[in-house]
């Protein structure tokens, strides 16, 4: 196809873990002796797939397997995936820091990496030098850097300190001055990863108008982030890479929505064995949806339930299921006192599925406060900041607003004209 | 094409009603082709070029950034080889006693450390090129030989500091009777100039392309550095050694016959042969080449093992 810009065939990578020593002296003499006699590599054989989290034998992973992709001119790609997924992997090839172990690909037009904002900064510059400076290692000659230079500065609002070197900025200053010039660059091809991470809110609002402004011009943007928010807004394409493997390529959404469902691998989680067999107490406590599978992320619009089973060898009427539900900064969004003897039929073991209502909590981060109460007289099983969750920026009407403190509820208001 | 901004390499962007007419060309029009495997001899001098900004800005980093938040500044520059003169000038004339060639011996000793200074300039900070840089070149690309070829420059511009210390003793000691031999020979500077600094980056570009994977010939380089000084008539002049046996030690160092040469346009006074220009010459062209052959090899992928 004419119009593809990035053309990634059987793309992997391989690394070696460990350290480079008289160990590794070894590997590369008898790949050397290997390759004199005209033969493959002996080692690319013996690569694992790359799940940082379970230990092996093998001394050599794939950080990237078999990965093939187009993008065609114009696209805004996501790229999402856990971490260690082999997402920075892929756009350190792409922005040519390092080359492929086997596979290609293939590229039309500049390719201009923001990586890492402010590489090649000086801290004894100043602002000025090193505008120039970083603009030349990012691509730009220094006669595109003079046309910018204004326009450069005003983005990051620091023109008081332009002669000021970099080492006296604030951190929020030098990392506004990097990312402007950055985002100044004109290539054909861009490769953000993980920018948005800093600034303050108004700033980061800035850079998303920025990077939707380039992808408008008809250039060809590759974006990975983990904020799911940014992702959805700005890019119409999304791959989903797991342990170096493309899983998922497919219009944004459902590559989000499949990601999200398919990461809840690690939900907090309470499992225990009963110890003391003579008091009431949870046995198990977990974030869940209708597929009784152990969650930890939602959409915002996704309806969110809690399961816990009680163990209540003390039975009494009064006794209550007590929840609070905190916010990230253990404020609390609200309480239920559920009465149990509604449940219970004379089994010690109640097991209860508790659903909040979706389009109710604002993306962020939560947690859950949990006892038996016996009003006035005893706590039993305290659980405190248990079963964290979160709720994921999948475009609610507050995604614009990232970062700001706009509460943790939507309401469902009603406004009406007063006609005289 | 000229876009505002960038400069695309071969490739246009094709209306869809003109790619019919060019469909010949298409689909293997692709600017950039990532490969395992690459070309033997791919130094891609062109790339370098698009980025000479790049290159004059490095060099303005290292100059400017050196003496930042000293109160001398760039006199520094002028400071150390002084003092070096004079200690070798206390060292090796009024102690050791060795000769130097009927030259006077502040000028001598400033000559040989002005030269050498700049070789040793050259070599160290190139082999240092892909470790010391490794934070950006991890981040960003651009042709990696940039690096090595602004300090090779940056070291020009330091060595021209210390050359213009050596003319004005030179001017100094005319006004004390010791004459200034003028002659076309002085035009003949920036050939040994360059050759010296070939030499720095040849071998430069080999140790650091060597280092990236094991680190050990790093640490022999600081020392050999050192020893290198004293096989390369610095200190004393090569008449010094004839008819010893260590004069073929001397001999196989390619940096003789210029550090000689360098005495003999300025002095008019050393010993040159046409022979030993031409091996140092030879060298200088032989170490780049096997230099950009590695150089190139292990620019590709040295971030996975730096």
């Amino acid at each position: 196809m004419s119009d593809t810009v990035i053309q990634v065939n059987d793309l992997s990578k391989q690394y070696r873990l460990g350290q480079i020593g008289t160990g590794s002296l070894a590997h590369d003499v008898n790949r050397l002796w290997y390759r004199l006699r005209g033969k493959e590599d002996p080692y690319l054989k013996i690569g694992e797939v790359n799940e940082r989290t379970t230990s092996s034998s093998g001394e050599y992973v794939w950080a990237l397997h078999d990965v093939n992709f187009k993008v065609k001119l114009g696209e805004v790609l996501g790229i999402i995936g856990r971490n260690g997924a082999g997402k920075s992997t892929l756009l350190k090839i792409l922005s040519r820091t390092t080359i492929p172990t086997t596979g290609q690909v293939k590229i039309k037009g500049r390719v201009a990496s923001l990586l890492e904002v402010g590489t090649g900064f000086h801290p004894e510059l100043t602002g000025r030098e090193n505008i120039f400076l970083n603009g030349a290692i990012l691509g730009m000659t220094k006669r595109e850097i003079r046309n910018k230079f204004d326009e450069i500065v005003d983005f990051a609002g620091v023109e008081r300190y332009i002669d000021t070197p970099v080492k006296r900025y604030s951190s929020g200053m030098y990392v506004r001055l990097a990312f402007a010039v950055a985002a100044h660059l004109e290539p054909e091809i861009l490769i953000v990863d993980e920018v948005l991470a800093v600034g303050d809110m108004e700033f980061q609002n800035k850079c998303l108008g920025k990077m939707k402004d380039v992808s408008e011009k008809g250039r060809t943007v590759l974006f990975v982030s983990h904020n799911m928010g940014a992702i959805m807004q700005l890019c119409q394409r999304g791959i989903l890479l797991k342990d170096g493997k493309l899983v998922v390529d497919n219009q944004i959404k459902n590559v989000v929505d499949y990601y999200v469902n398919k990461n809840n691998t690690t939900g907090h989680k309470i499992e225990k064995n009963i110890v003391e067999k003579e008091t009431n107490q949870f046995i198990k406590i977990y974030m869940t949806d209708d597929t009784a599978d152990i969650r930890s992320e939602y959409r915002f619009d996704e309806e969110i339930s809690i399961r816990a089973e009680l163990y209540l060898p003390k039975f009494s009427d009064s006794l209550e299921l007590a929840m609070r539900l905190i916010d990230k900064h253990k404020r609390a969004v609200f309480t239920i006192h559920e009465k149990l003897v509604n449940h219970f039929n004379g089994e010690p073991v109640i097991k209860l599925n508790i659903k909040v209502p979706t389009k109710f909590l604002t993306p962020g981060h939560y947690s859950w406060v949990m006892c038996i109460n016996h009003p006035g007289l005893l706590l039993y099983d305290l659980q405190d900041d248990i079963a964290a969750f979160k709720i994921l920026e999948t475009g609610s009407d507050f995604s614009r607003y990232q970062g700001a403190d706009y509460g943790v509820v939507f309401v469902d208001y009603n406004v009406q004209k007063i006609d005289n | 094409m000229q876009r505002k901004g960038f400069q695309v390499i071969g490739h246009e962007t094709i209306p869809s009603d003109a790619m019919n007419k060019t469909k010949a060309r298409l689909p293997e029009d692709w600017d950039i082709i990532l490969e395992p495997k690459t070309g033997f001899f791919n130094l891609n001098l062109k790339e370098v070029w698009r980025y000479r900004d790049l290159m004059w800005l490095f060099v303005r980093r290292d100059f400017v950034a050196q003496y930042k938040q000293t109160i001398l500044g760039p006199v520094w520059h002028v400071i150390q080889p002084l003092l070096t003169s004079i200690i070798f000038l206390f060292l090796f004339g009024r102690v050791a006693k060795l000769g130097t060639d009927g030259i006077e011996p502040i000028l001598f000793y400033m000559s040989g450390i002005t030269i050498w200074n700049y070789f040793a300039a050259c070599l160290t900070s190139t082999s240092t090129t892909f470790v010391a840089n490794a934070a950006i070149f991890g981040k960003v690309y651009f042709p990696r030989l940039v690096i090595p070829l602004s300090v090779v420059i940056s070291n020009i511009i330091r060595f021209g500091i210390q050359f213009g210390l050596l003319l004005v003793f030179m001017i100094v000691y005319a006004f004390k009777g010791v004459p200034i031999s003028l002659s076309f020979y002085w035009f003949f500077i920036p050939f040994l100039v360059i050759v010296m600094a070939g030499i720095g980056l040849g071998l430069g570009i080999i140790i650091s392309s060597l280092t990236t994977r094991y680190r050990d010939l790093a640490l022999l380089l600081t020392f050999a550095v050192q020893l290198g000084m004293y096989i390369t008539p610095i200190a004393y002049p090569l008449s010094f050694l004839e008819g010893t046996k260590y004069k073929w030690l001397i001999n196989i160092n390619p940096l003789t016959p210029i550090t000689e040469a360098f005495r003999y346009c300025v002095f008019g006074e050393a010993t040159v042969k046409a022979g030993g220009l031409l091996y140092s010459f030879v060298f200088m062209v032989v170490s780049i080449l096997f230099g950009a052959l590695i150089f190139n090899k292990v620019e590709k992928d040295f971030m996975d093992t730096v």
